[in-house]
């Protein structure tokens, strides 16, 4: 049946063109009015996803920052200067990022945390380049933010994970249980933006660098916080492949997770899934599968650490939550700020730089109990790397095989000279 | 692209079985939320952008209840239920204000109400996505029909949306309010005018259109995250599904959301880089060759 619009009524023109308006005030936002005018404090700006499908993402970097600096600032700060955080919502949107990062910086912040993913964290990465800001990506896992020689400059540094770590490290386990199960047929389902092509396109690299006759056979790429994986999970079914990998992650994975079930994937085909092990997913996922594969993202029990513990029972205890892969970023990011601070007793960015560059320190989430910002491409090193397989309650992983950081380093220069940026 | 995978598919009984269930299942749950959005459009000539936002305080309501009693059955009443209580509270405060109104001054009243649901979701259930859970029977192994696959839980989601779209048809066009409804569409003065309270029926039509984006919600829970600002990327199918299909146009947005759930789903398999792609690109040819929609009857 056909309705009638109501004499004088909007047209479908007005419609369509209400709805570009609808769109782009969605894209650009309403403008927010930044705040947190101190005394002397060291300021330090953040824009993060506090809303949203991945709102666990900043809201877990930005708890796990509080509660580090409020114990640097409970043991005097830096010579009673004291740390204040200015923490706001990108709500995922990369322009959004970037304005807000200007924001901060025309309101004269000393330092800059990027609390957003890879898709926000190039935009922020933009806006600092021109500015000089000391900026720690604390949340931007995509290689090439630091390996790409033209992306790196002075005061940009990266204080998390990165895809050329987890894919080599995930290729040594995965060729593994190829060989034992002799799984050539693969099939890979990651999410449409850049960090999941490049870390796809990385895994199968060493996948293959390990087992030559791994074959792909088929892939599919669901946009970045798709509501519906249904048409993914199809795909896979019709493929028939012995071995999945995929980097979805958060609520993305976890909904890919629930509809994969409902079709019986996971007993069809081996699942290597290295964002799996995050309590943010784990704690999500109503009947976690047993046996997938995954990489360490945080769990309280890897590395098998006191401190890492500790950490995790001080974050449960204050926010009665559990810490995600972002928390530990997020600490280490203030661990290795306060202690540049103190190397250098004031807040002059090239100052700063210079004494993060190379920079060694004590830490909870390290392979053998610490983590380096290394010169050359000013990005992390040294953190707790293994996969294992899940089972359904606590500790959620088990079987957990750690990664060897002399071949990642060995193959990573291998990939950097591929790519010429070696 | 891959039409040798597509071509294949389209010749193997399996593949069919799969990606049809599959298609229709997913098209019909879009339907549920596009024909709210066409009908409120359709007869009181309001464009509701805040239709995507009654989809996510239905899978809202539907998460608390099934937390609270653990019976699917009250989750599904309570985010249609709900949301059509709230959509009748919206009705009476403030859409009825704007009915007919320019589209910019219905435009800014949607997006506010946006921006305010999504934060007093915020406050109630957090920022943070959630999950809502399912009963186990829903989760037993899926069946397998000439070699398809077709999990049970889509099998229910497939019967509830279709009985649910033939008693909205069977509503709008067999009984009494259908034909009021229709008549009020065409000319509310003249229908007023006949001793019927055209306020009510105006409300009534308000409240079903926000029903059913509910229990598009509701229904959806269990496969899919559940987080503030749901409703924008489910808003932009159903608006696409209403412009292929004809705006006001209810039986239209049916063959449309199936359209577009049939074409997501061999699309995935034949053009897997241009999935999406392929909706607009479906609207862009159903616009330059009949630019009032596949059912409409008036021109733009």
């Amino acid at each position: 049946m056909m309705l009638k619009t109501h004499p004088g009524g909007p047209s479908r023109r007005g419609i369509l063109m209400a709805s570009a308006g609808l769109g782009a005030v969605a894209v650009t936002g309403f403008p927010m009015i930044a705040s947190g005018q101190g005394r002397r404090p060291i300021r330090i700006g953040m824009p993060t996803i506090l809303s949203g499908r991945v709102a666990q993402l900043g809201i877990s970097s930005r708890d796990a920052v509080l509660m580090e600096v409020d114990k640097f600032n409970a043991e005097g700060g830096l010579d009673g200067r004291p740390i204040e955080m200015i923490i706001r919502d990108s709500r995922g949107v990369p322009a959004e990022a970037a304005r807000l990062a200007r924001e901060m910086i025309s309101d004269g912040v000393d330092i800059l945390f990027d609390g957003e993913p890879s898709s926000g964290g190039f935009a922020v990465h933009e806006v600092v380049r021109e500015t000089g800001t000391l900026t720690l990506h604390i949340n931007t896992e995509t290689s090439a933010m630091s390996a790409d020689p033209r992306q790196r400059f002075w005061n940009a540094f990266r204080v998390a994970r990165q895809g050329i770590h987890d894919s080599v490290a995930g290729g040594v386990y995965a060729a593994e249980i190829v060989k034992a199960r002799n799984l050539r047929r693969w099939m890979t389902i990651s999410p449409d933006y850049a960090y999941g092509r490049d870390t796809t396109a990385e895994f199968v690299e060493y996948l293959r660098y390990f087992t030559p006759d791994v074959q792909v056979v088929g892939e599919t790429w669901p946009k970045l916080f798709q509501p519906d994986y249904t048409e993914n999970v199809t795909r896979l079914a019709q493929g028939r492949p012995q071995a999945v990998y995929s980097c979805l992650w958060a609520g993305d994975l976890v909904a890919f997770v629930e509809q994969a079930a409902l079709y019986g994937l996971f007993s069809q085909s081996q699942y290597f899934a290295v964002n799996m092990a995050d309590y943010t997913t784990l704690k999500q996922i109503k009947q976690l599968p047993r046996g997938v594969h995954s990489g360490n993202r945080y769990l309280s029990s890897y590395p098998p650490q006191p401190a890492n513990a500790a950490f995790a029972r001080d974050y449960n205890r204050r926010f009665n939550n559990y810490p995600t892969n972002w928390a530990w970023q997020a600490a280490t990011a203030v661990h290795l700020t306060t202690a540049a601070l103190k190397k250098v007793g004031g807040t002059d960015p090239r100052q700063l730089a210079a004494a993060l560059k190379g920079l060694t320190i004590d830490s909870p989430f390290g392979a053998d109990g610490k983590v380096t910002m290394r010169a050359e491409d000013q990005t992390l090193v040294g953190y707790a790397i293994g996969w294992g397989t899940t089972i359904p309650t606590e500790p959620y992983v088990e079987g957990i095989q750690t990664a060897n950081w002399s071949q990642i380093f060995q193959l990573e220069q291998e990939w950097k000279k591929g790519k010429g940026w070696a | 692209m891959d039409l040798g995978e597509l071509v294949s598919c389209v010749g193997s009984l399996s593949c069919l079985v799969t990606q049809v269930s599959a298609g229709l299942t997913i098209g019909l749950l879009l339907f549920l939320v596009a024909s709210g959005l066409t009908l409120i459009f359709g007869v009181l000539g309001l464009v509701n952008f805040a239709h995507g936002t009654l989809y996510m305080l239905g899978a809202y309501f539907a998460l608390s209840a099934y937390a609270a009693t653990g019976s699917f059955l009250v989750s599904t009443l309570a985010g249609t239920l709900g949301v059509a209580t709230f959509g009748l509270l919206i009705e009476r405060t403030l859409f009825r204000r704007i009915y007919g109104a320019d589209v910019l001054m219905q435009l800014l009243v949607c997006y506010a109400l946006i921006l305010i649901m999504d934060d007093v979701v915020k406050i109630i259930w957090g920022g943070d996505f959630l999950k809502m859970d399912m009963p186990d029977t829903f989760r037993r192994p899926p069946f397998i029909i000439g070699g398809g696959i077709v999990p049970l839980f889509y099998l229910v989601l497939f019967g509830v949306t279709l009985a649910v779209a033939l008693l909205l048809a069977l509503c709008m066009g067999r009984t009494r309010f259908g034909r009021t409804v229709r008549a009020a569409a065409v000319n509310s003065t003249m229908v007023a005018s006949l001793g019927v309270n055209t306020n009510m029926v105006f409300a009534a039509v308000f409240a079903i259109g926000a029903a059913l984006a509910g229990l598009a919600g509701a229904l959806s829970a269990p496969i899919r995250s559940v987080v503030p600002g749901a409703g924008v990327s489910i808003l932009i199918e159903s608006f696409i599904v209403t412009v292929i299909g004809g705006m006001g146009s209810i039986g239209g947005a049916l063959v449309a959301a199936l359209l577009i759930g049939l074409t997501r789903s061999f699309g995935s398999i034949g053009f897997p880089l241009f999935t999406e792609g392929l909706m607009f690109l479906m609207m862009a040819v159903v616009l330059l060759l009949k630019p009032s929609g596949l059912a409409g009857k008036h021109p733009a």
